[in-house]
């Protein structure tokens, strides 16, 4: 499975084209990573408790669109997008979408 | 005398936060401008091609991400700032070092894979949230950057 964020796949012709696909997953902070934050806040600089939390988040996203993608029948994710919410105090939804395709 | 206690806190929480987070962003930027230059050969661009198009041998996403808040003292500048408006330079600061870190993560994840070119660059910003349940509290910023990392034929 290729993920790429351009829009082709260099020396490969597109033979079948699926839509957009997509994952997101909802995390919340916890109490440990939220305590260390919280004296973090005082002296600034980076969270790396927080970093850690998103960027793995930000993995399962991907691979919940990746799996999608298989389910259709593809090989390759272009133009793949993050986006990323806060929808509650706390929490946060990380998304990756993309176009689900399937090259030669 | 809680008024007294909170007043000694706030002094307190205003001197640790100016000393230690001035020093910190000195040593983060510090740490940056090295690495920046170490990994200057490393092109980043945000076009989506290039012109060895048939040397491509294989493309992977690759991204880099870092969470990071402001000291006490800035965020208090930053509220005075508020009432004044205008430039806000501690919100400056602090965003130029997130996009830095980010993109030299970002890079580092390149390397790993012994890339030769990044493409199509993107920035991805956003608050993620009050981090106490104060009301002042103004929170912390996750900046992400992401691109195709690009391996040459030979």
């Amino acid at each position: 499975m290729v993920t790429t964020n351009i829009d082709f796949i260099p020396g490969k012709r597109i033979v079948e084209h699926f839509g957009v696909v997509q994952g997101s997953t909802v995390r919340a902070r916890h109490a440990g990573a939220d305590f260390a934050a919280g004296l973090k806040n005082i002296v600034g600089g980076e969270l790396k408790g927080y970093t850690k939390l998103l960027e793995d988040a930000r993995r399962e996203s991907l691979e919940r669109m990746v799996r999608q993608a298989q389910l259709l029948g593809a090989n390759t994710v272009i133009n793949v997008r993050f986006a990323t919410s806060a929808i509650t105090q706390g929490a946060a939804e990380l998304m990756a979408y993309g176009t689900a395709v399937r090259v030669e | 005398m809680d008024i007294l206690i909170y007043l000694i806190y706030f002094i307190l929480f205003l001197f640790l936060g100016y000393f230690i987070g001035t020093a910190v962003e000195k040593r983060h930027y510090h740490s940056i401008g090295v690495r920046e230059r170490q990994y200057i050969n490393l092109a980043t661009v945000t076009s989506k091609k290039i012109e060895e198009a048939d040397q491509i041998f294989s493309t992977q996403l690759v991204m880099g991400s870092v969470v990071i808040s402001l000291d006490y003292f800035k965020r208090f500048g930053a509220s005075l700032r508020n009432i004044v408006g205008g430039r806000i330079k501690s919100y400056e600061t602090i965003l130029d070092r997130g996009r830095r870190e980010a993109v030299l993560r970002m890079k580092e994840e390149a390397l790993k894979i012994k890339a030769d070119i990044i493409l199509n660059m993107r920035f991805e910003t956003s608050a993620i949230g009050l981090i106490t349940k104060k009301k002042n509290s103004i929170g912390c910023f996750e900046v992400l950057a992401y691109g195709t990392a690009v391996k040459l034929k030979d």
